[in-house]
């Protein structure tokens, strides 16, 4: 009798300028495997199917708890965090491939640096005077208030959804669901809000929010369940009545 | 023509970017060196709160509560000044938190609402949702980023420290570092450098709670460069986590809090699924051996229940070092309400259904309460740490500063929950204050330091890489990595005994040896994983031995480090008063006389050398001992 195997197809490429191509491997099955422990078995024994002893697969991952964002990937055609996806519920054999939306470093290694800049570049903070104790908080927030707040907050900058949204690319100017999810996060706190204009204005530039499609292909993917898609709405709407008030010279 | 001034921060955790943060807000530019993107640290991990005293839960809360409930939690051995400015300090440091936008969970009023924490009297834990940490630390990730954009900060993601470079008199100067795409080897000047290098649970294997950068190794090389470590055998277990192959998860203290039930068969033998083991047949030794308490036990005495039972008895589940921890006699909704977190994680990552079937739970390394020895400038006039020192948070290498998980200031013998966010953001930020005065205080300029001990210490770099990529040994890094965390927790863990302790140093040393002779089986150059592994292994390997060596030179029980052969416990049925507990008081104080001392470690070519230092007790004389009955 054969002993039971879990079978994996993984795209793989040795540097960021040399071509892409296919191996598979086979590791003995156990139970409670995730992609994560299944590719730290194949990097103690980095074996193909075939035989072959070949150089083990680089991957991202930190946190095996799905909180720090490291590990996504393309799991049998969909972006999700690997160390979240238990092999048992995944049919075989299971093709891992990167991101496709952001330079490859090595097999499924990403550069996701450009999240990072574009949080830069709507301004996804709050301005303080400065990281000391003023002997007062920021003011009272409701408990409805946190409640969706918080949803948002959860963001692990993994990257799904910009994988999923069919208007990011590495050729396409779009910042992503994300950024615009941040910018709804900060516009609600309220001293937060008090840069609110600058935010707006971040996401009507180009790049902005009037490159989304509205294909909602992002709030399906988000690990994080982020309503990302609420987030848009609310800023579409808000960006319509900015342009209104920067046409008539109102401030706020 | 002077140049303006520059601070290296290693490491973007808590500690890291509060660190960055004052320094960039002091006007000196900082260059933040992380191993991935900083938002991506293990800071993200924590999940329960962030300890202060608000005292809105009319309980009377006090910061004198929290301060003695930090010292006594820790069996006295944390230096009390800056414990003391901790807690002071600790409120403030929220609200400004809160001011950085973090979504702390609120009270029906709309102020940031309080939960109960383990080991105290008082609600005096602030959250946010079940992601405190993932909160705390996007809040100073999101300021950093400002700093960033106004050109202070610079950071150095995918980089990964390697060793520091120091002037003609030993004082900091600059760092070697590797970068992990192209595994190019550089050195970057700087006027002071700061260590943020989170934890060590690593050593411990996939035995751990920690995530794949809490391996302590940037610690481990400046220590080998001279640097202390202190009270390294102080680590913290704990007793319900989630078994796996790639690391185990914490199963909140609460499963057990709601009324869960930990159990192993009477026979260790049984094959068959738990639900199936009729009642007599089940060993409740939690409740059998403590019947007070019953499952609702210290974590430290549930980690050594847990230990007898599995070593001493041979009662593991299945043979295996695991137990149950069961809720299935609990009401299904109930515990849907209550325990909705652990429940999920269970679900997610085990693919079983606690509420059919029970969790299976062993102790796991969780947090290392020793770390880099760091100086602190006692304030006469409040007996607190005093502000903006210099001295605050230095190591014993001028120009050294560490903070975070990775110093060992604030916990003494056992850190208490939640407190440990606040010493990485409370530690942080005193470092980046005590830096900026440092630099304010220095007289030469960088460019004495001549280039050559900057190429220098490169070369000796790429050596190392050149010797481990050629290496044509016989050892995988990966098995030797869980030899290592096999290693460490059955002999230097939760239980400890010093022939034991003799051994495990022996077989260190061997697994150091055979880290030598390994071959990474890499031929690739771009983005080489299994150099950069052994690299972080070989000196896992030595701080097991730091760690290893401290705990057999405390004959002692104290906080988490347990031998069983130098215990002292109360005596029954006795009371304070009474002469049976008034010896007993005594001999407790004849133990502090002798072990109430910090342990320094310090690198020697014959392996660690251990000494002693005393501890400021100037705030809380210890007078009584712990008394959980
Ligand atoms: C599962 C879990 C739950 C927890 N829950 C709580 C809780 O509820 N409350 C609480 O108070 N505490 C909790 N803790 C403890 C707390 O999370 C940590 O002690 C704290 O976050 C450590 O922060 P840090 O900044 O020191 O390190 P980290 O967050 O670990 O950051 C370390 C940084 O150093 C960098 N680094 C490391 N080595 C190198 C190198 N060689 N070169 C360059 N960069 C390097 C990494 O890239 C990273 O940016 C928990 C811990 C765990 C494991
Ligand atoms: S809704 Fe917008 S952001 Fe989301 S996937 Fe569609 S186009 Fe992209
Ligand atoms: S919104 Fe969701 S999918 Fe997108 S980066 Fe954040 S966590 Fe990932
Ligand atoms: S390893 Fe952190 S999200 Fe998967």
């Amino acid at each position: 009798m054969m002993d039971k195997t879990i079978d994996l197809d993984i795209r793989r490429q040795d540097t960021p300028y040399s071509p892409p191509y296919w191996q598979a491997f086979s590791i003995p099955y156990r139970e409670g495997h995730n992609i994560v422990s299944a590719l730290m078995a194949i990097r103690e024994q980095p074996i193909t199917r075939d035989g072959h002893r070949v150089d083990p697969v680089a991957w991202e991952f930190n946190c095996m708890e799905e909180v720090c964002g490291a590990c996504s990937m393309i799991i049998n055609g969909h972006p999700r965090q690997a160390c979240s996806t238990l092999i048992d519920t995944l049919e075989q054999p299971i093709r891992l491939e990167p991101l496709s939306k952001f330079p490859i470093v090595r097999d499924l290694m990403v550069d996701r640096s450009r999240i990072f800049s574009d949080l830069k570049k709507v301004r996804a903070w709050i301005e303080i005077d400065g990281a000391w104790d003023i002997h007062e908080g920021a003011p009272r927030i409701s408990p409805e208030a946190w409640k969706e707040n918080y949803l948002y907050s959860r963001c692990m900058s993994c990257g799904c959804c910009m994988e999923a949204c069919p208007q990011y690319g590495p050729e396409k100017a779009f910042i992503g669901p994300d950024s615009l999810a941040a910018v709804r996060l900060m516009n609600n706190h309220p001293t937060g809000s008090y840069h609110k204009q600058q935010r707006l204005h971040a996401i009507m530039a180009d790049g902005g929010i009037s490159d989304c499609g509205n294909a909602q292909n992002c709030v399906r993917v988000c690990p994080k369940e982020i309503p990302l898609t609420t987030a848009i709405g609310e800023l579409g709407r808000q960006s319509t009545l900015q342009l209104l008030r920067d046409l008539f010279g109102k401030t706020q | 023509m002077k140049r303006p001034r520059k601070v290296i921060v290693i490491g973007g955790g808590l500690g890291g970017l509060w660190a960055a943060l004052r320094v960039a807000e002091a006007g000196f530019q900082v260059d933040i060196f992380s191993l991935f993107e900083v938002k991506r640290s293990h800071s993200v991990c924590a999940q329960g709160g962030i300890n202060a005293c608000f005292d809105t839960k009319g309980e009377r809360d006090s910061v004198w509560q929290h301060i003695v409930d930090t010292l006594k939690g820790g069996a006295y051995l944390a230096n009390q000044p800056p414990v003391k400015s901790m807690c002071e300090e600790a409120p403030g440091l929220i609200r400004t938190f809160e001011r950085m936008g973090v979504t702390f969970s609120r009270t029906a009023e709309g102020l940031m609402d309080l939960r109960l924490f383990g080991g105290v009297k008082n609600r005096r834990t602030v959250f946010a949702g079940a992601s405190t940490g993932q909160q705390l630390l996007y809040g100073v990730d999101q300021e950093v980023r400002r700093q960033e954009a106004l050109g202070r900060v610079q950071k150095y993601e995918w980089w990964e420290f390697l060793s520091l470079v120091k002037d003609g008199q030993g004082v900091c100067k600059g760092i070697v570092v590797m970068n992990l795409r192209t595994m190019d080897i550089k050195s970057f000047p700087a006027d002071a450098v700061i260590l943020a290098s989170g934890g060590m649970g690593q050593v411990f294997g996939h035995r751990s709670t920690n995530s794949t950068n809490s391996t302590g190794t940037a610690a481990c090389r400046v220590y080998q460069q001279g640097a202390w470590f202190a009270n390294s055998e102080f680590f913290q277990f704990h007793p319900t986590a989630m078994l796996g192959d790639d690391k185990t998860r914490l199963m909140s203290e609460a499963a057990r809090g709601e009324g869960g039930r930990i159990w192993v068969p009477k026979d260790p033998g049984d094959r068959r699924k738990a639900n199936q083991i009729p009642e007599h047949e089940r060993l409740y030794f939690l409740e059998e051996w403590y019947p007070s308490y019953g499952n609702t036990v210290p974590r430290d005495v549930a980690s050594r229940a847990i230990w007898k039972i599995v070593h001493e008895m041979g009662l593991g589940v299945g043979g295996e070092d695991k137990v149950y921890l069961d809720l299935t006699h609990l009401n299904p909704g109930f515990i849907e309400q209550r325990l909705h977190a652990i429940l999920d994680i269970y679900r997610k990552f085990h693919g079983a259904d606690p509420v059919h079937e029970p969790m299976e739970i062993y102790p796991s390394a969780h947090y290392a309460m020793g770390g880099l020895w760091v100086d602190f400038e006692n304030d006469e006039t409040d007996s607190g740490m005093k502000p903006g020192s210099p001295r605050n948070h230095a190591t014993n290498i001028p120009g050294l500063y560490a903070c975070g998980e990775c110093d060992y200031g604030y916990h003494g013998a056992n850190r208490l929950g939640a407190n440990s966010l606040l010493s990485a953001s409370f530690s942080g930020r005193v470092a980046g204050e005590a830096v900026s005065n440092y630099l304010k205080g220095l007289q030469d300029d960088l460019q004495a330091v001549p280039e050559q001990r900057f190429n220098d210490e490169i070369s000796r770099q790429k050596t190392i890489n050149k010797q481990l990529t050629e290496s044509q040994g016989m050892e995988n890094p990966y098995t030797l990595h869980h030899e290592l965390g096999e290693l460490m927790s059955s002999q230097v863990g939760v239980v400890r005994n010093n022939t034991t302790l003799q051994e495990a140093l022996s077989s260190l040393q061997d697994l150091g040896q055979r880290s030598q002779a390994v071959n990474l089986r890499e031929t690739n150059t771009w983005s080489n994983q299994a150099l950069v592994f052994t690299r972080q292994l070989q000196d896992m390997i030595r701080l097991g031995q730091v760690i290893t060596a401290s705990a057999l030179a405390r004959d002692e029980c104290r906080g988490a480090h347990y031998k069983p052969a130098f215990d002292l416990t109360a005596p029954k049925d006795a009371y304070p008063g009474d002469p049976a507990y008034e010896a007993y008081r005594d001999a407790w104080k004849q133990q502090n006389k002798k072990w109430l001392k910090t342990t320094i470690t310090e690198q020697s070519d014959s392996g660690p050398l251990i000494s002693f230092q005393p501890v400021d007790l100037s705030v809380l004389p210890p007078e009584e001992p712990r008394d959980y009955r």
